[in-house]
């Protein structure tokens, strides 16, 4: 039996946006309490995974919150440059999010 | 005490067009204001620094008309932040203007209007920054030193309630205001009329973004916030959309790195106990907010320096050999420019499409790269003349690059336009700051005049 289900499978939503000039904050919003405490269980989003994932340094992790009255999980990173510097891709922060649709998690516990 | 109705038709004004259909369903709920904000950071710092707009004027003009047009029908106060998107003084006067346009136009009865301002002169900085006040850094920047300062062409101040409320004591019926915190447009109004300050600025809080705070998604639409002094009630005015409790909390977390605070000049909206109730089918409540007043006034300042005139090329790549070498077909460019121009005084980015044009170093697969590549070139320096012909070096070398294993020695790279074009100047954000004051209304000159 599978017992491994992708990020995007088992979230609502998963998005990125600016967070002010100088951030990138991350929601991933789960539509049923179970699925929200079976991921926060699963330890697949932790401040060091979600700094792995985006291969940041942990020190540019200034958030990392499970907010339970959204059944999400929001973290927020740094900026190497403020938003809308020349050479910046994504001015909004819009488009950060697609590394964590593929996340696996365990949904066996 | 009876509750109070405000609505909120668009998160940002004229950046795309308000939907008219849940907006007149909204104006029938008869509420007490009208209003929105026009701007946000997120546009990046070219239209603050270039003192432009970030969206056409038709759309502005076009949400301004439904808006002054209902609330002068109903007879509610107008109120408007952020104008332009930037608040600029040049934006706060374009408002006005079209303001006295569409009143002419209407044939409007005689109405109040009030508008503020909120540029910051540098040198106004500067003499805080000798008198020993620190202009303290956001999100992890250092203090503003004197030479960022002269970096920097152009400072708005964010706005509290207290400009909106000076206007409203005046009795303005519209308020066009300079860059302004959204939520405050909207607890201003509550506020005016004896509302607590939690409940106040947490309906500012959930109406900011209109109805981002609705499900199923879909922006531009009304939603209908609804205050009393123990709860806040918001409502989706679109017959598609509903206030849930999963929508309405998870509004809470949007574009802030923190879902429980919220700061605002003069204080921080506290959310950690916030408890939501589903009490009608597109309604949700929320109580238990708090409000704690800040120790010390301090304002959030923004601004924006020019790094110098850009151009902008592209060039297609799809010879699998080259593409595995592509950083070696940049650095060739690169090394042209530094030949013609020298080691400094111009700059060339360079966005890889394909492989991590969008995301940069946080991209994880980018030694996967795909089967063609799309590159954006972009050039800096600070005359157009240069601009160009940086960016055209930058562009057309990529072309002439000399790889050694090569097949295709005619060409090394595919161009859709054989020109490189001229974009807006190259800014920064220089200010992302605060900035202590004594007064809270210091930064912030209020006007009114009678329309019509």
């Amino acid at each position: 039996m599978n017992t491994h289900k992708k990020l995007a499978d088992l979230a609502k939503t998963i998005r990125s946006k600016n967070a002010g000039t100088d951030k990138i904050t991350f929601d991933i919003i789960f539509r049923e309490k179970e699925t929200y405490e079976m991921v926060k269980r699963s330890k697949v989003l932790t401040p060091d995974s979600v700094c792995q994932i985006l291969n940041v340094d942990p020190a540019r992790l200034t958030d990392f919150v499970e907010y339970d009255p959204a059944y999400a999980i929001k973290f927020t990173i740094l900026r190497d440059r403020p938003s809308g510097s020349a050479g910046d891709g994504d001015i909004f922060g819009a488009q950060q999010y697609a590394p964590f649709l593929d996340v696996m998690v365990d949904i066996s516990h | 005490m009876a509750s109070l109705k405000i609505i909120c038709p668009n998160g940002h004004l004229g950046f795309a067009p308000l939907k008219t259909g849940s907006f007149h369903l909204g104006v029938a709920a008869k509420p007490d204001f009208i209003a929105a904000d026009s701007g946000s950071d997120d546009i990046g710092p070219v239209p603050l620094g270039n003192d432009s707009c970030a969206s056409p004027r038709a759309w502005q003009e076009h949400d301004l008309e439904e808006m002054l047009l209902a609330a002068r029908s109903l007879g509610v106060p107008m109120m408007i932040g952020s104008a332009g998107d930037t608040g600029t003084n040049s934006r706060v006067d374009m408002y006005v203007e079209i303001i006295r346009d569409i009143a002419a136009r209407h044939n409007l009865a005689p109405f109040k209007l009030g508008w503020f301002y909120s540029e910051v002169d540098r040198e106004y900085v500067r003499a805080k920054i000798r008198g020993g006040s620190p202009i303290r850094g956001l999100d992890a920047r250092p203090e503003l030193t004197e030479d960022e300062l002269d970096a920097t062409q152009r400072i708005v101040a964010m706005a509290g309630v207290h400009p909106f409320m000076k206007l409203l004591e005046e009795g303005c019926d519209v308020i066009i205001g300079g860059r302004s915190s959204d939520s405050a447009i909207f607890a201003a109004a509550a506020l005016s009329r004896g509302y607590p300050e939690a409940q106040s600025y947490y309906l500012g809080k959930v109406l900011e973004c209109a109805s981002f705070c609705a499900e199923p998604y879909g922006a531009k639409e009304t939603v209908m916030g609804e205050i009393t002094p123990e709860h806040v009630e918001v409502t989706a005015m679109s017959p598609e959309q509903r206030c849930t409790v999963a929508s309405v909390a998870g509004h809470a977390m949007y574009e802030r790195s923190n879902p429980f605070h919220e700061f605002v000049a003069g204080g921080m909206l506290d959310m950690t106990d916030c408890h939501y109730d589903q009490v009608a089918d597109k309604t949700t409540r929320v109580t238990g907010m708090e409000f704690e007043p800040a120790a010390e006034f301090r304002v959030k300042l923004e601004g924006s320096g020019k790094v110098g005139e850009r151009f902008v090329g592209m060039a297609g790549i799809r010879d699998p050999y080259t593409i595995a070498h592509v950083d070696e077909v940049i650095a060739w460019a690169r090394r042209q420019a530094e030949e013609r121009f020298g080691a400094e005084g111009w700059e060339l980015h360079y966005s890889v499409f394909g492989r991590n044009g969008v995301m940069g170093e946080l991209e994880p697969l980018k030694d996967q790269p795909g089967h063609e590549l799309c590159i954006v070139v972009q050039g800096i320096a600070p005359t157009r003349e240069m601009a160009e012909e940086v960016t055209m070096t930058g562009t057309r070398q990529l072309f002439y690059a000399r790889l050694p294993d090569v097949k295709g020695t005619a060409g090394g790279v595919s161009f859709v336009l054989d020109e490189v074009m001229q974009a807006s100047p190259a800014y920064r954000w220089t200010l992302n700051h605060t900035m202590a004051v004594d007064d809270p209304l210091e930064l912030f000159p209020t006007h009114t005049a009678m329309i019509g």
